[in-house]
């Protein structure tokens, strides 16, 4: 390789090597607010602020979702393991909205466990598979099937 | 061995006349085989592959989204190495590239986009949300816009090229924040279902459709960039002795 050409090349790698460092270090230092939602966890440390929009995500805990009989009026415990708060929601819910299922919901946090939801949306993870094998799956009690219901 | 082999493909292939005579033998028959793994793996996920036991059938436009995404992303990657190859070398062929990598990119990260959105309404709620991945990937078609605006502004097209080749370089820091905005960060978007190490979560009835999808996808896209590239060296050697031979000669 030639000197100019030796030369261009230092210069043109510094020049990525110097922007991939910035961009890192502010994706970095931004990492919380790129974060599509806060976590149940965080909520409960009190990282959430009170009384602004923001995104709530984690699982829907199984057994929790009450529904009224009149109304769309709805309600669930929103969990991540290490922590969790009640959900309230007016409206209609996505097809994928179940018991166990990772959702984000966009609304007010009205106390560090009473989150108003604006809106659900459902998550869905990286799984996909036929009906049958999920349900053989389910009948072997494979712990993959389990892993049906749990979003990361 | 390897390296020498290599090397000398690089000269080779670096000659706009050597490239001409070579795409003009690869086309006939890799236009047939894209086409065909194409529409083999979109029909067998379209239709025959089973539904999915939660998505059911809404899943199936994975077989358009996850090979145009893909596309688009190993697309920006080919145009990062062109645009360094284009700025320290100056290689002929590599602004050549350049210029006829970055169309068809475009138009595979927009369908992603699209058919993200549209898939997007009835599984998570909405067609959009400025999460990690969609934003990035929103950034990587603008990136490709970008790279097209720069060649088509600048008249000189050696000039062009250095500038095109530089955006190019920089945007490929985008594609890994696209790879990993789902790992790294909280997102709607689901995780990556198909790994490169390790088992993909994905059942082989379905995978399989995937893969052929994808691979067809790609060899239409190098089928387009050697149309594209063949038309540019045309253009560009149109004063050389070879080129005024073919046109006499009436080859297309």
């Amino acid at each position: 390789m030639n000197a100019v050409r030796k030369q261009r090349l230092i210069l043109v790698v510094s020049i990525l090597v110097g922007l991939a460092i910035a961009c890192g270090l502010m994706f970095y230092a931004l990492r919380q607010n790129i974060n599509l939602f806060f976590t149940p966890q965080q909520v409960m440390a009190g990282e959430a602020p009170l009384d602004t929009q923001m995104r709530v995500g984690g699982l829907v805990e199984e057994g929790s979702v009450v529904r009224d009989q009149q109304t769309l009026d709805v309600q669930f415990v929103l969990t991540d393991g290490k922590g969790s708060f009640t959900v309230h929601y007016q409206g209609i819910l996505p097809d994928l909205f179940r018991e166990g299922q990772g959702i984000v919901a966009n609304g007010t946090l009205i106390s560090t466990n009473r989150f108003e939801a604006e809106e659900v949306l459902a998550k869905h993870d990286e799984t996909y598979m036929p009906p049958e094998v999920q349900d053989a799956l389910e009948k072997a009690g494979h712990p993959g099937a389990k892993k049906v219901n749990s979003e990361q | 061995m390897v390296w020498q082999t290599l090397k000398r493909w690089y000269h080779m292939l670096g000659s706009p006349r050597y490239f001409y005579t070579f795409s003009s033998r690869v086309l006939p028959w890799l236009t047939p085989i894209a086409v065909l793994t194409l529409a083999a793996g979109l029909v067998w996920g379209l239709a025959f592959a089973p539904s999915d036991y939660q998505q059911g059938n809404s899943y199936r436009i994975i077989f358009i989204h996850v090979p145009a995404s893909s596309g688009a992303l190993m697309g920006y990657m080919a145009l990062g190495v062109s645009g360094l190859v284009a700025v320290v070398w100056r290689m002929k062929m590599a602004e050549v590239m350049l210029k006829a990598i970055a169309p068809f990119g475009a138009g595979l990260a927009a369908i992603s986009l699209v058919t993200g959105a549209l898939w997007g309404k009835p599984t998570w709620g909405t067609y959009w949300q400025w999460d990690a991945r969609m934003t990035s990937m929103l950034i990587l078609l603008f990136m490709y816009v970008g790279v097209i605006a720069l060649q088509a502004v600048i008249r000189d097209p050696r000039q062009a090229a250095r500038a095109a080749g530089l955006l190019a370089m920089v945007g490929v820091i985008n594609v890994v924040i696209v790879k990993y905005s789902v790992e790294w960060v909280q997102t709607l978007h689901q995780g990556s279902t198909l790994k490169m190490f390790g088992e993909s979560t994905i059942d082989p009835a379905m995978k399989y459709p995937l893969l052929l999808s994808m691979l067809g996808l790609w060899l239409l896209y190098a089928v387009n960039v050697l149309l594209r590239a063949r038309t540019e060296v045309m253009w560009r050697e149109r004063r050389s002795k070879w080129v005024n031979k073919l046109v006499k000669e009436g080859d297309r």
